[in-house]
């Protein structure tokens, strides 16, 4: 079995979040980044599960910048097998995709796995354009997998329920909770890390047809209005009243 | 022309189908143009219902074929229904199926795609400009979309459905249908009231609410409002209450008119998943806690008596109105 497990580098979930004084981009000063949640806890995990049950290699690839490399042998230390660092800034999700199936159509995947979306951008986009780039099937918002031979049954989140669906191997899917349970890299796996082969490979280029034009903060909460605990029919009313939510 | 992706999971047209096409008339008021929908699956009724939300036309693939979801069967379908049509914007919701099928729209149609949009774009020359909400809430970005077509995805409960039209006599639309390779086996939906994404009220609760035998009050509370009921991370990760109940960075984002929080001390990763909603009341004895930053209302007090207070009174105005 032969796995890729897409990981991006996102600002630790409490870092303050700023950008550059033209609002053009983001401002990393001072910001802790980390492995994608998703993409750790869930993608890269699962993939280690099914590699360590039937044997295989898990491959994780980032689109990045050399900085990432310790989130990549973060990936490394939790159980990746090798690593490939396609050198570039991710600077869209068209981009990314476009560098990751163009890697990955040389090299024959069984499963292709992403986290269900980044926690910086929130798009949700790159697995699917992944799999159409690579013409596989792509299940997203996957929070279980099962592997039978070249079988896979997984579920889906959906509105308000769940998906049972049956898809032959190979395929592209996004993982969400449920997927498999975080792990914490151990003194062995850190060490194995350090010796384990990272590939670094230059980008393609794409006409990038979506343009950042900048960034702002959203607009301050006016503040908290308190009420008193034993007046709730007042509270009723400003949330029919003022509020007009009731 | 603005092509709305009607969608119908199940066969039903849901409010996220509305509010699609309530946006897309809008986005094609902006543009001069108009709005047609497309809609997919031989078990999809009454789709001519879209043109009271503003779609000049309705198109539907009958196929039976498309009555279960494979996102490269559906997007092979929009894509050739969006080259028919020859429409320059193309809209979905950013809901499972559309998070499942918009990417792939953008690669077939060699498309610029900006997902989770919750406002109006606004046109630039050949451009079109648009927000979106980034870092979970945390900050907002403008793209310029530069390609000739474009796509957009709308975050669900952004747009409120609005009558702007009549019925229209739904048109049979014939493209071809390639083979699903996914095959669904069951859907197994979660009995009760609205799915969080689409709820448009609900009742949260954390882990002051001490022990899973004291959530009752919250029930009570979520029943007199009609909400959903949802809970912090800590909450679900110990079994307390369902795993789909989880919202936040990891777990749901949603994004209510109204969000209260009860016994929840609102950590930024709680946050992240609930700091859209329009309006959020907090529940909570401690005065110091985060979420009160955050809040719009906020009662200090223990919840075990706040909750039922809050519950009598929600019962007396809706017996009242
Ligand atoms: C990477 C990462 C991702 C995470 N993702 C999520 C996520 O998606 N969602 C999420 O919720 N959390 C998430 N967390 C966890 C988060 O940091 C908090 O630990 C969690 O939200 C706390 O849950 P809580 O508010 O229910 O519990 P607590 O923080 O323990 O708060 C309980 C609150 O109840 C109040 N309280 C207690 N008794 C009473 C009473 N009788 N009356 C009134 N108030 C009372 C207390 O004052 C306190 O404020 C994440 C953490 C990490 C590190």
């Amino acid at each position: 079995m032969k796995i890729l497990v897409c990981i991006s580098q996102t600002p630790d979930t409490t870092a303050k979040i700023s950008f550059t004084p033209d609002g053009a981009s983001f401002n990393p000063a001072g910001v802790q980044f980390i492995m994608n949640p998703y993409d750790e806890w869930y993608a890269l995990v699962r993939a280690c599960e099914i590699r360590e049950a039937g044997g295989g290699t898990v491959v994780a690839l980032n689109v990045g910048p050399a900085a990432n490399e310790v989130t990549i042998r973060k990936a490394l230390a939790i159980g990746a097998d090798e690593a490939v660092r396609i050198d570039a800034d991710p600077s869209s999700a068209a981009f990314v995709a476009k560098q990751v199936a163009e890697y990955a159509k040389a090299e024959n995947f069984d499963l292709i796995f992403l986290g269900k979306e980044t926690i910086d951008y929130n798009g949700s986009e790159v697995g699917a354009m992944v799999a159409e780039h690579l013409d596989l099937p792509y299940i997203s918002n996957a929070s279980q997998l099962h592997l039978n031979g070249n079988a896979a049954t997984l579920e889906r989140d959906i509105e308000g329920g769940v998906e049972v669906l049956e898809v032959a191997l190979p395929l592209v899917l996004s993982a969400a909770k449920g997927m498999a349970e975080q792990r914490i890299p151990n003194m062995r796996g850190i060490m194995m890390a350090r010796s384990k082969p990272l590939k670094v490979v230059p980008p393609v280029a794409l006409d990038e047809p979506v343009k950042t034009i900048g960034f702002t903060l959203p607009p301050a909460k006016a503040g908290v209005r308190l009420v008193d605990p034993e007046q709730m029919d007042e509270l009723v009313r400003l949330l029919h009243e003022e509020a007009k939510v009731i | 022309m603005v092509l709305v992706y009607a969608e119908s999971p199940g066969g039903q047209f849901k409010k996220s189908a509305f509010e699609a096409v309530t946006y897309g008339k809008k986005v094609a008021g902006l543009l001069g143009t108009s709005c047609v929908a497309v809609v997919l699956g031989a078990n999809a009724s009454g789709a001519g219902e879209l043109g009271r939300y503003g779609a000049s036309r309705v198109v539907q693939v009958a196929d039976a074929a498309l009555d279960h979801f494979d996102s490269q069967v559906y997007a092979a379908v929009l894509s050739a229904a969006a080259r028919e049509l020859q429409a320059g914007v193309l809209i979905l919701n950013h809901t499972s199926g559309g998070k499942s099928i918009a990417g792939r729209l953008a690669v077939r149609l060699q498309a610029g795609l900006v997902s989770g949009v919750n406002g109006l774009p606004v046109a630039s020359g050949t451009e079109l400009r648009v927000k979106k909400s980034v870092f979970s809430g945390k900050a907002v970005a403008e793209y310029a979309i530069v390609s000739p077509v474009k796509i957009l995805s709308l975050t669900g409960n952004a747009v409120r459905p609005e009558a702007m039209g009549q019925p229209v006599a739904v048109e049979p639309l014939a493209v071809p249908v390639p083979a699903a390779r996914v095959s669904v086996k069951s859907v197994k939906t979660i009995e009760g009231r609205v799915p969080l994404p689409e709820a448009e009220v609900v009742v949260s609760a954390g882990r002051g609410m001490k022990d899973p035998a004291n959530w009752g009050i919250v029930e009570d509370l979520a029943a007199a409002l009609e909400a959903t009921t949802a809970c912090s991370r800590p909450v679900a990760d110990s079994e307390w209450r369902p795993h789909h109940e989880h919202v936040g960075q990891t777990g749901i984002a949603i994004r209510p008119n109204l969000y209260i929080a009860i016994g929840i001390s609102g950590a930024i990763q709680h946050l992240a998943g609930v700091n859209n909603s329009k309006v959020i009341v907090v529940i909570n004895k401690d005065p110091e806690a985060p979420f009160f930053k955050a809040a719009d209302y906020g009662v200090v007090g223990d919840l075990f008596d706040v909750v039922p207070r809050l519950t009598e009174a929600v019962r007396k105005f809706k017996a009242a109105h």
